[in-house]
């Protein structure tokens, strides 16, 4: 029993980071007043960059790195169509996720079966062996330890320096922070760069977590997810802590329960994860009315 | 300046070398020798380390095989209007065998095949035939029996367990096989299963695997596309592993690996390519097993005991004599029901039907 336990929470905490980095990055992206359902796409590039980099070099720092950036490079472009070109911004997006599909497919190919040694687990000395919570909480990679603290440092940043206060009035009514004599388009692009980054780390605990592999689409729907938990957790990076540990508990205990033999179908254990966004979603509907970024979506267009 | 008159000299030696080249290729040996272009689609990319890996690797052994034989090779093919489009594209350029290699190219390698009577199209797994149309395919359950025996003899907690894709009948057939080997040899042995609900998604298919060594499994198998995570899974943790669909995956485990099955097309596919040049195709359908070449057993890891790799041969010539059936009566499911009546065999021509788990396996299937 307390196995279980144990397995349920250090799963939850596995399958909540990725999806904890790429919520983070369309929060930060939305807050800019920018839907971003491409992230699928810049999480493919960050999952393919860094899981070549890493069969390359052997270094996990440079993975990451790479990853990283291959993620903001990638969401750049998104940036570029979206700002300057003023597209639609679903239609953007969609199409950069079928773009990021494809190219990740592309370089990643003869890469597929690369043996790696994935990210290093760093057992936190005096702590990991702890009994019962140790292995939980103190013997993980170090992406997982560093996604609470910067969940925390982009709430600082969006909500406690005058970039990130510029950023939100943005997304709010960018008309009024261009009068206030900030530039949209400007701090929009930075927001897509950052989000981008957090994207491509997404990516890389993906692959170099403990899949230690690269396939294609490996995202597997997780973009999409994050999107809908950007809303769940009503565009606040704290609550979007809360918001991909439910989630990532969900998987992890539709999986245990199967392991551990119990009589509900397979087929209703996976809906588990969805079923409960659904409900939780249902119980706090109306409360997030107004949460969301009063210009989300739309396209700002100056008038001079 | 370089002279002129060196570069001249170059250009003729160089159209003397390719005249020479064109005879040698053109000459009347390569006129005697029979041709014939192939083309295989694919449903996925071509080095996915599984299944459509092991088609393509299949036409290159038939290639290296048969000198004359070109092939056309285009992954990443939709099943639907886009493979009936891919194909007809092929027969148009000279494609006389087509290789439909996924199992929901079924319908649009029929409607091609009835639009192309001279073409012969060839389907892995398809339950429809045409006069033009061949199915084949390798039942696995034997094979996955034999891990059992493997996997019964190398763990020492008693628990198996089993990552699947989705609960559908060939599969639910795999585990409930390897459950039966495993048991052959060990009474005591249960085999856990967890399906991910997805071919690919190895992020899942981590988390699945540690769901089932927290419950104290020691031996993991592993029905997804490709075994690459699970067996690393497997082997980070100290625990046996099976691999499937690629043999390659041995050395990602070097400590734990029990054994795995592969497909291996290439000598099925050379016969195919053979009777088409010299007119003996004729539609059938083929089902082979552990006595044919295009299923292998991959060679055993160091963890599994000797007499159990001497047991695993003794059983392997049992059931391909026949001697032995993997589905052999009395069986229940694991909900107590009796499915094989004792003195009956389940065949394995029927495996669609199979659509329980069998007793000691630990799972829910549907």
């Amino acid at each position: 029993m307390i196995g279980t336990v144990r397995s349920l929470l250090s799963g939850a905490i596995l399958s909540g980071t990725p999806l904890l980095y790429a919520t983070l990055a369309e929060v930060v992206s939305e807050r800019a007043g920018i839907v971003n359902l491409g992230l699928e796409g810049v999480m493919l590039m960050g999952a393919v960059v860094g899981f070549i980099t890493m069969v390359q070099t052997g270094s996990a720092a440079a993975a990451l790195v790479a990853g990283a950036l291959a993620g903001a490079l990638f969401n750049l472009l998104f940036a570029f169509v979206v700002i300057t070109r003023r597209a639609n911004q679903l239609a953007s997006g969609l199409a950069l996720l079928f773009c990021g599909v494809g190219l990740s497919a592309l370089i990643g190919s003869p890469y597929i079966g690369s043996r790696v040694a994935g990210l290093p687990e760093i057992r936190i000395p005096g702590l990991a062996e702890l009994p019962l919570v140790g292995g939980v909480f103190f013997q993980h990679d170090g992406l997982v330890y560093a996604s609470g603290p910067i969940a925390v440092l982009v709430w600082w940043v969006l909500f406690h320096t005058r970039w990130g206060l510029h950023l939100r009035a943005v997304g709010e009514n960018p008309t009024a922070a261009f009068a206030a004599g900030k530039s949209p388009a400007a701090l929009q692009f930075q927001a897509l760069f950052i989000a981008g980054l957090l994207g491509g780390i997404a990516g890389v605990h993906l692959s170099l977590g403990p899949a230690k592999t690269w396939a294609e689409w490996m995202t597997a729907g997780r973009g999409f997810i994050a999107v809908a938990l950007v809303i769940f957790s009503k565009w606040h990076p704290l609550r979007a802590i809360g918001g991909a540990l439910v989630f990532g508990g969900a998987i992890s205990l539709q999986l245990q329960l199967q392991a551990l033999g119990v009589p509900v179908s397979p087929f209703l254990l996976d809906m588990l994860p969805y079923l409960l966004s659904l409900a939780l979603l249902a119980a706090w509907g109306g409360a997030r009315r107004h949460a969301a970024p009063g210009s989300l979506g739309r396209v700002f267009q100056r008038s001079d | 300046m370089r002279p002129k008159h060196l570069g001249t000299g170059r250009t003729l030696l160089a159209v003397f070398v390719s005249l020479l080249l064109a005879l040698a290729v053109g000459g009347p040996d390569a006129a005697a020798q029979p041709s014939l272009k192939v083309g295989i689609i694919h449903l996925g990319s071509i080095n996915d380390a599984g299944y459509n890996q092991a088609h393509a690797e299949g036409v290159q052994i038939m290639k290296r095989n048969l000198p004359g034989v070109e092939v056309i090779q285009v992954e990443n093919v939709p099943e639907g209007a886009d493979a009936e489009r891919v194909m007809e594209n092929m027969i148009r350029q000279g494609a006389r065998l087509i290789i439909a290699a996924s199992f929901g190219y079924l319908e649009p390698a029929l409607r091609v095949a009835q639009k192309y009577p001279d073409v012969k199209f060839v389907h892995p797994g398809g339950y429809k035939r045409a006069p033009n149309l061949t199915t084949y395919w390798a039942s696995t359950p034997e094979a996955f029996y034999l891990m059992g025996i493997a996997a019964g003899r190398t763990t020492k907690t008693n628990k198996l367990g089993y990552v699947v894709a989705l609960p559908i009948s060939f599969f639910l057939a795999n585990v409930n096989a390897f459950e039966l080997g495993a048991r052959s040899v060990n009474p005591k042995a249960e085999t856990r299963v967890v399906f991910t609900g997805g071919f690919l998604d190895p992020a899942k298919e981590a988390a699945a695997a540690g769901a089932l060594l927290e419950q104290g499994v020691d031996v993991l198998g592993v029905i997804v596309d490709s075994p690459i995570t699970v067996v690393q899974a497997a082997e980070k943790r100290n625990a046996y592993s099976v691999g499937y669909h690629y043999i390659g995956a041995q050395k990602f485990a070097p400590k734990g690996w029990i054994s795995g099955i592969a497909f291996t097309w290439g000598e099925l596919y050379t016969r195919f390519a053979k009777q088409v040049m010299d007119g003996t195709w004729k539609s059938e359908n083929i089902l082979g097993g552990l006595g044919d070449d295009y299923l292998t057993i991959a060679p055993f890891g160091p963890a599994v005991p000797p007499e159990a790799v001497k047991l695993v041969n003794t059983r392997k010539s049992e059931l391909v004599s026949g001697k032995l059936q993997v589905f052999q009566g009395p069986l229940r499911d694991n909900k107590g029901v009796e499915r094989v009546k004792a003195g009956e065999v389940f065949p394995l021509t029927e495996l669609r039907k199979m659509d329980w788990l069998v007793e000691g396996v630990v799972g829910q299937a549907r």
